[in-house]
């Protein structure tokens, strides 16, 4: 009796994981279906955020915060990737083993400082620097990328570094055996063995820096603008949510409801494909 | 030949470097944190609540609504953890649910701040702390499911198997055998989840939203520290923006003890 | 004496890092041309450690000490001493002359034929009429060319295990080695496979040097010409191998030839 009770909230609760996610799906579209009455997939492709006289009606497009969100994401992977990759390199292959736990712990604790501490530091600190060394108003696409990119750089490299780990040792030794130097033992070995689990790992990160609110809402900008160069301000679908959410209303609400669905949808494709596709789905 | 050592120094050589920046960030920001947060913080700010310019209120505040997101979101995750591990044959629903749980765990925080708004705040129509809890609880039932799904994963089937026969029913071996074998574990996720949603900022942001004032009032405007953070960095006056240094530095401390703590879990068990 | 060594082992001792003792103390151990040496003795004897510096592959793992002398046969027909070698090039180079074949089959993941590429590429072989001769030739010599030649381009990681073994033999004989030293090659087979590696190891004996580590008595007395018995660190005994086998002089290598402990 008890066993069938304990049993049966254990599978409800269970249950509830999947009662939420698709919640999270049918409760932003019914928010959304105002505007994407309204908008269709214009929305996509309108440039326009602009409510109406007297807060009636109006005309929203998402284009512009899509494509901040897209580009402050593609700063970020251009910097991160490679960096991530140099950090699990040198903690497999390059460090001393006295070094690997001390760093390992250090990058993990990078990963841990709340996003928000990555925002406000980048905008005291990071802002003016990028100001000096490219004029503007140092907030921008630019800083907004780094600061992002040295965000999800612990991430990233933590998990690259644990794919990279499972090439067996004795497959490292024979390459060695061979005569190959370190490089090649990591270009023919040890990159062709965990590949799949690093393009996951990129993916991951990648899915992570789309929906970052917090460290990119201080440095961005918050302008509902095209950038026409790098270091503009220009402003991303969690921003403008994080910045606008709160006071819209009507129309502008469920614009609102329609970007974080299809934020939402993005993410969930990007991380469903690098799992299954790269990662490899779990038994 | 030559060429093949050269590219292999020059790639060994970044990689290192690559190592150095990624410390260099850790300890800019970190060293930032501590001068700032040391230069600006005094005992008083302990001892009032953001109407007086201190930040009492605020790490009350933060801590009630993430206690009792982990109060709700443990059981339901354990349980959940559980099932997918124990009773469900991993079958194709725990095959379902343990990739979607995986999934949801890496959505974007502020999406979950959205879908509370819409369940729940835009129907009583004002922002309230349990609109925070229920926020933080979605964002962490995920993840404990996940940590309890490997830990249990962890534990020997011949334990299971020496309970059966000794004439446990399954419910009580799970109970009294199978998650003792893995309790450090999951303390261990445990206190990691909560060190991850008690910085979280982007769901409380139109869920709880914010408060001036000390409350434990969870059906109204709930204090939070790291929404204050992002309020107090960004207003004009030096009070504001000391005050906002000196919780991100509180923020960062609790956040990494909590982190280390586990951690050291971990390990003391493990020798 | 001298010059029928390739490689020979001088009061060598070696100890790992935070190790409170050595574990190969004074070992003095010759390799001889173009014969076969099998290193036996029960497990945590040293046997492999002793293997494994033939080719420094100890020195990827920092914190450790050698002492005396490994001798290897160059060119001209001098002994150079390996331990002296410190550049990353020239312990390349010297993988290159010191083949290593390990307990379990080791292919990369890649093709077949590029598994066999691999070690020449690297040694700057990059015309590919020569490569592809070379890697008939290594993959013939490695009695696996009629299995796989209708595959090459295929993954070495759909072989069977015996047969990714021969293509890992065949990967190190592609290099031309002078020595190639085999750790319990066979330990990971089953006894068909264990069979076709033996046949093997005993034909390449006209090419090149061969040091094995086995745990197999009867492996160390079908195939080799010497036999050294390892115990604790120390070299208890060397000898030819039927020597060893019928009327050893140490009494402890007698009780672990005849099972008695080990």
């Amino acid at each position: 009796m008890v066993g069938k009770i304990f049993k049966d909230f254990s599978l409800l609760s269970a249950i509830l994981i999947l009662v939420i996610l698709v919640a999270i799906f049918g409760i932003l579209y019914s928010y959304a279906s105002d505007a994407i009455h309204t908008f269709g997939w214009d929305f996509l492709t309108t440039t326009t955020w602009q409510p109406g006289e007297d807060d009636d009606g109006g005309i929203f497009g998402g284009y512009i915060p899509i494509v901040g969100t897209l580009l402050a994401t593609l700063i970020a992977m251009l910097i991160a990737v490679p960096i991530a990759m140099g950090i699990a390199i040198f903690l497999t292959e390059v460090a001393h083993p006295l070094l690997i736990k001390p760093v390992s712990i250090a990058i993990e604790l990078l990963a841990a400082i709340p996003s928000i501490i990555y925002g406000m530091w980048g905008l005291f600190y990071f802002a003016p620097i990028i100001q000096q060394s490219f004029g503007g108003s140092g907030v921008g696409l630019l800083t907004a990328g780094i600061v992002l990119a040295i965000m999800i750089v612990p991430f990233m490299s933590a998990i690259t570094k644990d794919a990279m780990n499972t090439t067996p040792g004795v497959l490292k030794e024979s390459a060695y055996a061979m005569g190959a130097t370190k490089f090649e033992v990591i270009k023919d070995v040890i990159m062709p063995y965990s590949k799949t689990a690093i393009i996951g790992s990129v993916i991951l990160a990648l899915g992570r820096a789309l929906g970052e609110t917090m460290a990119v809402a201080f440095l961005i900008g918050s302008i509902v603008k095209l950038p026409s160069k790098v270091t503009d301000p220009t402003t991303s679908i969690p921003v403008l949510l994080a910045n606008n959410f709160a006071e819209a209303q009507d129309l502008e609400l469920s614009s609102m409801f329609y970007l974080a669905l299809i934020l939402f949808a993005v993410s969930f494709i990007i991380i469903s494909f690098a799992k299954f596709y790269f990662l490899g789905r779990k038994r | 030949m030559k060429k093949r050592f050269l590219l292999n120094k020059i790639i060994l050589t970044l990689s290192t470097l690559s190592a150095i920046i990624g410390l260099g960030f850790l300890f800019w920001i970190l060293g930032t944190l501590l001068i700032k947060g040391l230069a600006t913080m005094n005992l008083s700010i302990f001892t009032h609540d953001l109407v007086d310019g201190g930040i009492r209120n605020l790490l009350v505040g933060q801590f009630v609504m993430a206690l009792i997101a982990t109060f709700f979101a443990v059981p339901i995750g354990v349980m959940a953890g559980i099932y997918l591990r124990e009773y469900s044959n991993n079958g194709k629903i725990a095959f379902v649910i343990r990739n979607l749980s995986d999934i949801m765990m890496s959505a974007p925080s502020i999406i979950i701040g959205v879908f509370v708004y819409a369940i729940y705040i835009d129907k009583v129509n004002h922002f309230t702390g349990w609109g925070g809890v229920l926020a933080l609880a979605i964002m962490m039932i995920p993840i404990i499911v996940s940590t309890t799904d490997n830990m249990l994963s962890l534990v020997p089937k011949e334990l299971r198997e020496a309970g059966i026969a000794l004439g446990g029913s399954k419910h009580k071996i799970i109970l009294q055998i199978v998650l003792k074998a893995a309790k450090v574990g999951l303390m261990t996720g445990i206190l990691l989840s909560f060190a991850r949603i008690v910085g979280e900022t982007a769901p409380l942001l139109f869920t709880s939203a914010n408060s001036q004032f000390f409350t434990f009032n969870l059906n109204d405007q709930f204090p939070s520290l790291t929404v204050s953070i992002y309020n107090l960095a960004t207003y004009p006056d030096q009070e504001s923006k000391d005050l906002a240094w000196a919780a991100s530095f509180v923020l960062t401390a609790v956040v990494l003890v909590i982190n280390l703590g586990g951690r050291y879990l971990t390990r003391s068990k493990h020798k | 004496m001298e010059n029928k060594d390739v490689m020979r082992a001088e009061d060598l001792c070696f100890t790992y890092p935070n190790a409170p003792k050595p574990t190969l103390k004074s070992i003095n151990l010759p390799i001889e041309k173009n014969k076969i040496t099998a290193l036996i003795g029960p497990s945590g004897c040293g046997k492999s450690t002793l293997l494994r510096a033939f080719n420094r592959i100890h020195d990827l793992y920092p914190g450790l000490k050698y002492e005396g002398k490994i001798l290897l046969q160059n060119e001209n027909g001098n002994m150079d001493n390996i331990l002296e070698l410190k550049k990353e090039t020239d312990l390349v180079k010297l993988r290159q002359r010191v083949g290593m074949i390990f307990q379990k089959p080791t292919p990369f993941p890649m093709s077949i034929y590029d598994n066999v590429a691999y070690g020449l590429r690297l040694a700057g072989v990059s015309n590919k009429d020569e490569l592809d001769g070379k890697i008939e030739k290594a993959l013939q010599g490695a009695a696996i060319w009629n299995e796989v030649k209708d595959r090459l381009r295929s993954s070495a990681m759909g072989l069977s295990g015996g047969q990714q073994q021969r293509l890992c033999i065949a990967r190190a004989v592609a290099l031309k080695p002078d020595v190639l030293l085999f750790d319990e090659p066979t330990s990971a087979l089953d006894p068909i496979s264990t069979g076709a590696i033996e046949e093997l190891i005993a034909e390449l004996r006209s090419e090149v040097s061969i040091a094995i580590v086995t745990h197999n008595m009867q492996q160390a007395s079908r195939l080799s010409d010497y036999t050294a018995f390892m115990y604790l660190g120390d070299l208890i005994e060397f000898n030819k191998t039927k020597k060893i086998f019928t009327n050893p002089s140490e009494k402890m290598t007698e009780d672990y030839i005849t099972g008695r402990f080990g």
